[in-house]
């Protein structure tokens, strides 16, 4: 607690940006664990009808696709706001 | 018994090839083709907001996404030819792959004069987002396999 004192006394701005890109790696780290998360399920369940019913795997891959892509949005947007905090 | 046999016969197909058209990457191609008539407007948008280097930076992030979505394609398409334990590994480790080539992109070319920030970072995300939303209206619209929208004169064509 003191060492943080004293860097707010002694370095304010350093500090500052210090404590800025620790928050936007923590931040895009954040936001990609959710995205993970999200196309485990999409997949999981895309192989489960796939294994399932072989014949709709044509439908069931597009639907994956796009699942997995808009998925992948959601980093995308932790990646973008970790740009802009970082280097903006 | 039947649900033994539907268990049994699930267990089969996990471990066979898809023999089907590579889906993902006729997605993208259509995705792409859509981008064409799209890209000069995104891009004078982008130079009239941020100015030229927010036009060069938009074009990138275009190039970016449709690159990045040729990538999982790519990636989804090898491995439903050969498994669908290995397009679990697939989806998932490309996610991780792309994220981190996507990162190590921006990185490399962060410090070139031509690079705007935000004008990179949103658009990317509405590139990525309208290109998804777009292709998802044509499948949800149409039912077709595998969501490209037939023609007039195939639906034409059908109906005979």
């Amino acid at each position: 607690m003191s060492l943080i004192n004293t860097l707010a006394q002694t370095a304010p701005d350093e500090m500052l940006k210090g404590l800025g890109a620790i928050g936007a790696g923590i931040g895009y780290g954040a936001a990609a664990i959710g995205p993970g998360i999200g196309i485990g399920i999409v997949v999981g369940n895309a192989i489960t009808a796939m294994a399932r019913q072989p014949e709709s795997a044509g439908m069931v891959r597009t639907t994956m696709f796009l699942g997995i892509a808009f998925t992948e949005a959601l980093a995308l947007i932790g990646f973008v706001v970790f740009i802009l905090i970082k280097f903006a | 018994m039947t649900a033994d046999v539907g268990r049994r016969a699930a267990k089969d197909n996990l471990f066979t090839a898809d023999p089907g058209p590579a889906v993902e990457a006729q997605i993208t191609a259509d995705m792409a083709r859509r981008m064409v008539p799209v890209l000069p407007v995104l891009v004078l948008a982008a130079g009239l907001i941020w100015g030229a280097d927010g036009a060069v930076s938009a074009a990138f992030a275009v190039a970016l996404v449709l690159g990045n979505l040729a990538l999982s394609a790519a990636l989804l398409g090898w491995a439903a030819r050969i498994s669908l334990p290995l397009l679990m590994a697939a989806a998932l480790g490309g996610f991780a792959m792309r994220l981190f080539l996507i990162t190590a992109i921006f990185l490399l070319v962060k410090d070139q004069p031509w690079v705007d920030v935000p004008a990179l970072g949103f658009s990317l995300i509405i590139t990525h987002l309208g290109l998804l939303i777009w292709e998802t209206r044509h499948v949800s619209a149409s039912l077709a396999f595998p969501g490209l929208k037939p023609t007039p004169s195939k639906l034409a064509g059908g109906r005979r």
